[in-house]
């Protein structure tokens, strides 16, 4: 991990458990489900149980005077509202080209 | 050092030597020109011919009058252009030509003859469909045959004669639809060739010994001095010297060319020709080529004669020569085709000039050649007439009484008859035979020639007032009309007939002008010749032999014209005699069972050799690769390419399993992504447990 040992019963530890288990959601909501839109869902999950992360760590890292954590978090959030309106937008072009969302059925991305 | 094969003379004496290799390269041109026209273009054809072979005779006369003129103001005329073809170590390959009396003399009569024949072929081929390459063989054969008469050197003269040879060879199989021409043909190039081999033999071997084929080069040619004393001193077995052996091979040469004993076979075959070409070539000018090139490399089998004496290969040559003119002229008396009668008596003929060399000298050889290519050019050309005119009926029982059908073909066919016989004092033949039977008479190792000669002087009166009794006496036994051939065709028979009788002149012994100009003496015109011991009864017991031939025949066949299924005269009073001559003398059945059959026999050896023997030898081999290769075939088959198989179907089925990973479902990308996150996380968590 990252040289800062802490036990069990320390605050981070929550934290990252809760961040572990809203990953773990959201990827079981993107392996699972079928309509793209809630696998978008699923995804956008796992990058806020990354935010998370990120900010658990530097709140209670070695130097949580600087706000090099947050940054981190916020550059992330605005990369993935970008991400979300790209995938948004292909599914919404999915949707109008083959009248379904179903991932199943969008099969033809192999070479 | 001068580039070999560059055109080097290195002596010309006089304008016309040096300009002599137009004599024979004019017809030469001429038939390469003939060959490249079309065959409509036959006046064009006949055109170039004959103008090429008279440009070939003025320069031969002018030549003959230069050398006469000389000879008349008592220089020797011999000169020659030699320049160098090739050279190959330290040796140099020569040729040239040369200008003297007796290669001025053929010229003329060879160029000349031939002229008159070319004229005749005019009207005899008038019909015939491949007349212009008629034409074009004829000319080559000109240019041939003068080429080998001016030849100062022994290769090139072999050169012409094979050029000769070939073009006797395409003449003889010019209707080569007839099996029988075709054969003749072939028969004919085969036993010239058997000749032609000892021949090249004598030249090689004279190379080896002289260094040089040139005959004159100012003292160091191979018939000069030097050479010959070298030559003379050096044995080659059975009492020849390497000269004499040398000239022998020579000689076998001349056999095969000449029609001689025992080479004659091919001769009579040729007959098989147009008559034109039997009479150009069979009788007038190749086979006397023979006797030509005896006469040429005289001095090889002359020297280390004493003074008056002979020599082994001149006494080989004259018995070669007699024994050939009786055997062919006994032949003769009992054959029913008119141009095989003549070809016989061409074979006898040369027998005797052959006799005559060896006997007399060139001159008396000589002499008898050129008196013999005119008569004998006028037969074969009167017997063309007569075929002609009797719709080419050759058979002469199935002539008769044409002497008023074909009056002038008669009077200059008899002109001819009595030339050839020898008939006292008006014709040429008369003193030509004369020099030779005088020759026979007073030569010291044997009489054996002479009598020989006189016999065959009796039969040639009587088988020649045969065939004249048959063809020209009695009644018309064929089918048909008979006809007189065109103008064409007889001028030459005229112009001929006159020098047969003509030709005489220039030898009897009161004006022995053809010896002495051909030795080189001084001629005068002195009657006292006549009154030399023993030539007067000569002459008289020749006219006598003569007249019992011409009587004997006239006697049996004179004005009778029997049927043409009956039997011949002579077949009734000596069937035991007449038999054996009909079939010539069962010497084509005697080469059948021997020669022949030996080649034969060789040919079935050596078919079984190559069948069983060689065959077996390949069949193992191909048996032992075809082995290999199925070794190998199996090896690439079942190894190499199976291996090379199974690799690529894994490699391409493993490529297929790989493909379904790229399924095109972007959550099973997801799935093994995780997978691969949740193996990346127990692999790292389980590295760092403590």
């Amino acid at each position: 991990m990252t040289g800062v040992t802490m036990g069990i019963n320390s605050p981070l530890a929550g934290y990252l458990l809760v961040a572990a288990l809203l990953f773990a959601i959201g990827l079981a909501g993107a392996l699972v489900r079928r309509n793209a839109i809630l696998v978008l869902i699923g995804i956008e999950l796992m990058l806020n149980a990354a935010n998370l992360n990120l900010i658990a760590f530097w709140r209670y890292g070695p130097h949580p005077e600087a706000l090099t954590g947050m940054m981190f978090a916020i550059f992330s959030i605005a990369v993935a509202a970008a991400e979300a309106a790209v995938g948004l937008g292909l599914v919404i072009a999915i949707h109008r080209h083959t009248d379904t969302t179903d991932l199943d059925k969008m099969n033809r991305m192999k070479g | 050092m001068q580039e070999s094969g560059a055109f080097t003379p290195q002596f010309a004496t006089s304008a016309i030597t040096g300009i002599l290799w137009l004599i024979p390269v004019a017809p030469m041109v001429a038939s390469g020109v003939i060959a490249l026209l079309k065959q409509p273009r036959r006046k064009l054809a006949a055109g170039l011919a004959i103008g090429s072979l008279s440009i070939s005779l003025l320069l031969s006369l002018v030549a003959f009058c230069h050398v006469v003129a000389g000879w008349a103001h008592g220089s020797v005329i011999r000169e020659f252009v030699n320049f160098t073809w090739f050279r190959f170590g330290s040796s140099t390959v020569d040729l040239g030509w040369v200008l003297d009396p007796l290669a001025s003399i053929m010229l003329v009569m060879v160029s000349f003859v031939g002229l008159l024949i070319f004229i005749y072929s005019v009207g005899y081929m008038a019909h015939d469909e491949n007349f212009t390459r008629f034409f074009c063989f004829l000319s080559l054969f000109a240019g041939a045959m003068l080429g080998v008469v001016i030849s100062n050197s022994l290769l090139l003269l072999f050169m012409c004669w094979e050029i000769v040879g070939l073009t006797s060879y395409l003449l003889i199989g010019f209707w080569y639809q007839k099996p029988s021409a075709a054969a003749a043909a072939k028969k004919a190039f085969v036993t010239t060739r058997v000749g032609d081999v000892f021949f090249l033999l004598g030249i090689v071997w004279l190379f080896s010994q002289t260094g040089t084929l040139l005959f004159y080069n100012h003292g160091v040619g191979s018939l000069e001095g030097l050479a010959l004393v070298n030559l003379l001193s050096q044995h080659a077995g059975l009492g020849l010297s390497a000269a004499g052996a040398i000239g022998l091979l020579i000689f076998a040469g001349a056999v095969g060319k000449s029609g001689q004993l025992p080479l004659h076979v091919w001769l009579p075959d040729a007959m098989e020709g147009p008559t034109p070409v039997s009479a150009l070539i069979h009788a007038a000018t190749m086979v006397a080529a023979g006797v030509y090139l005896v006469a040429r490399v005289y001095p090889l089998m002359q020297i280390g004669a004493a003074p008056g004496g002979t020599t082994t290969a001149l006494t080989v040559v004259t018995w070669v020569g007699a024994s050939t003119a009786v055997f062919a002229a006994l032949i003769a008396v009992a054959q029913n085709d008119i141009k095989r009668i003549l070809a016989y008596s061409t074979i006898s003929q040369l027998g005797y000039m052959m006799a005559g060399l060896g006997l007399g000298g060139v001159a008396v050889g000589m002499f008898h050649l050129i008196t013999h290519a005119f008569f004998k050019a006028l037969l074969f050309l009167g017997a063309g007439s007569v075929i002609h005119g009797c719709h080419e009926e050759q058979d002469i029982r199935r002539m008769g009484g044409l002497k008023s059908d074909m009056p002038l073909t008669f009077v200059t066919y008899a002109i001819g008859m009595l030339a050839l016989c020898g008939f006292p004092i008006f014709f040429s033949g008369f003193w030509s035979k004369d020099g030779i039977l005088e020759a026979a008479q007073h030569w010291d190792l044997s009489k054996g020639p002479f009598y020989l000669l006189v016999f065959g002087a009796l039969l040639t009166a009587f088988y020649m007032t045969r065939q004249v009794c048959y063809v020209f006496f009695g009644h018309w036994r064929g089918h048909g009309s008979a006809h007189e051939s065109p103008k064409v065709m007889t001028l030459p028979l005229a112009i001929l007939a006159f020098f047969a009788i003509a030709l005489g002149v220039i030898g009897t012994p009161a004006w022995p002008w053809f010896h002495a100009f051909l030795s080189n003496r001084a001629a005068s015109f002195d009657l006292h010749g006549f009154a030399e011991p023993g030539l007067g009864l000569l002459m008289l017991g020749s006219s006598c032999v003569v007249f019992a031939g011409l009587g004997l025949g006239w006697w049996l066949y004179g004005n009778k014209s029997p049927k043409p299924e009956a039997p011949d005269a002579l077949e009734k009073s000596a069937p035991w005699l007449w038999k054996p001559l009909r079939d010539r003398l069962y010497i084509d059945e005697f080469y059948g069972v021997t020669v022949i059959a030996f080649y034969g026999w060789w040919a079935r050896v050596a078919d079984w050799l190559d069948r069983r023997v060689w065959g077996g030898i390949v069949a193992v081999i191909a048996w032992l690769f075809g082995l290999w290769a199925r070794l190998n075939r199996f090896l690439d088959v079942d190894w190499v390419d199976g291996g090379f198989d199974k690799t690529c179907e894994e490699i391409s089925s493993g490529g297929g399993l790989l493909s379904r990973v790229e399924g095109g479902r972007v959550q099973n990308y997801l799935r093994i992504l995780a997978a691969a996150v949740v193996a990346l996380v127990a692999i790292l968590l389980w590295s760092s447990r403590p």
